[in-house]
């Protein structure tokens, strides 16, 4: 059975960068497949990575991470100089971080605005039943 | 006099910077995109020698690799950096997966905990990199987030990046999925193997580096 577990960007919004990146770890090592409302920022994405390789053991093995993020050009320069703002004051909440743990998500595929989940169950060999 | 004077200072600082102008340049990517078979062409190219091993098991290179005062010439141009080989940057690292090229439990786990620090290592190293090479494996999926994290944060430190589509000898491999997933950056397609397309890459690094 799969785990999802939504967090809002309120959640995480008022912690520390090392606060946010222990909070989302804990909740894949949980083995629950994280869907975070909005991104971190790049800077947050390798600490992730690098937080991930400390933990790594004969339990955990590391995560799978994917980020949809609206890539739609904004050509009109006062959306794209208000939406910059509003980001930079309340974070960037645009978006969604899905964050699995690597013994259940074997790859997430996406394509760009497509996503698609692979699990491990996805990728092994089903048993034919004996007629 | 004082014209003379101006212009020596002027001089003395131009080379005062051109000397100190070490430049690191690294090469980044994920695991098996080739990275080391790249740095090993390039020092082949210019030194006449190779750099490290390289295997198709991934997470071959898990320490840091520096190859020095590399020169690379092309008409009039010419520039040095030191050349840094990082380990291939991955979200996960299972012993496991190494059991599938032959390597024995003992072997796989102690492979597995030395690529995380290798991985650990290389982020550490981002912020003392001067240009990038990021190398990606052109027939694999470029919109992984690793090579999106990768190049985010260059892009956040300011780096300049060169994107190199790697392994276009095969039959499988797709500039232009390259091309378009990293349409902001200038994507050479090389075979890092076989040196087909190093020329053009040696130009753009000029663009880059020089």
């Amino acid at each position: 059975m799969l785990t999802l577990q939504f967090v809002p960007y309120s959640e995480i919004e008022y912690i520390s960068s090392v606060g946010r990146i222990r909070k989302l770890l804990n909740i894949a090592k949980e083995n629950r497949i994280v869907l975070l409302e909005g991104r971190l920022r790049k800077e947050e994405e390798t600490e992730l990575i690098k937080a991930t390789m400390e933990e790594i053991n004969k339990d955990f093995k590391g995560i799978e991470l994917s980020v949809i993020y609206p890539n739609k050009k904004e050509s009109d320069l006062f959306k794209r100089l208000k939406r910059n703002f509003v980001n930079m004051l309340l974070g960037d909440r645009q978006g969604l971080t899905i964050i699995g743990p690597a013994s259940i998500v074997r790859e997430i595929k996406k394509d760009p605005d497509k996503i698609q989940l692979l699990t491990e169950e996805d990728s092994k060999p089903r048993k034919r039943r004996k007629s | 006099m004082a014209n003379i004077f101006e212009k020596f200072i002027k001089a003395f600082f131009k080379n005062l910077f051109r000397r100190k102008k070490h430049i690191k340049l690294g090469l980044y990517g994920p695991p098996n995109s080739g990275k080391t078979t790249l740095a090993n062409k390039i020092c082949e190219d210019w030194l006449g020698e190779s750099m490290g091993k390289v295997t198709n098991i991934p997470h071959e290179t898990r320490e840091i690799q520096i190859k020095e005062q590399i020169s690379i010439k092309s008409g009039k141009k010419e520039i040095s950096f030191n050349l840094v080989d990082t380990p291939g940057i991955a979200t996960k690292i299972d012993y496991e997966d190494f059991m599938k090229f032959g390597l024995d439990a003992r072997k796989a786990k102690k492979r597995a905990k030395e690529a995380t620090k290798g991985v650990i290592d290389a982020i550490r190293w981002l912020d003392n990199m001067d240009a990038v090479v990021v190398v990606l494996d052109a027939t694999k999926d470029p919109y992984s987030q690793v090579n999106i994290t990768i190049i985010g944060n260059l892009e956040a430190r300011k780096i300049p990046v060169l994107v190199v589509a790697n392994k276009i000898d095969l039959k499988k491999s797709k500039i232009k999925k390259v091309q378009s997933a990293f349409p902001q950056y200038h994507v050479v397609g090389i075979s890092a193997r076989y040196g087909t397309n190093v020329d053009e890459f040696y130009e753009a690094l000029f663009k880059v580096v020089g």
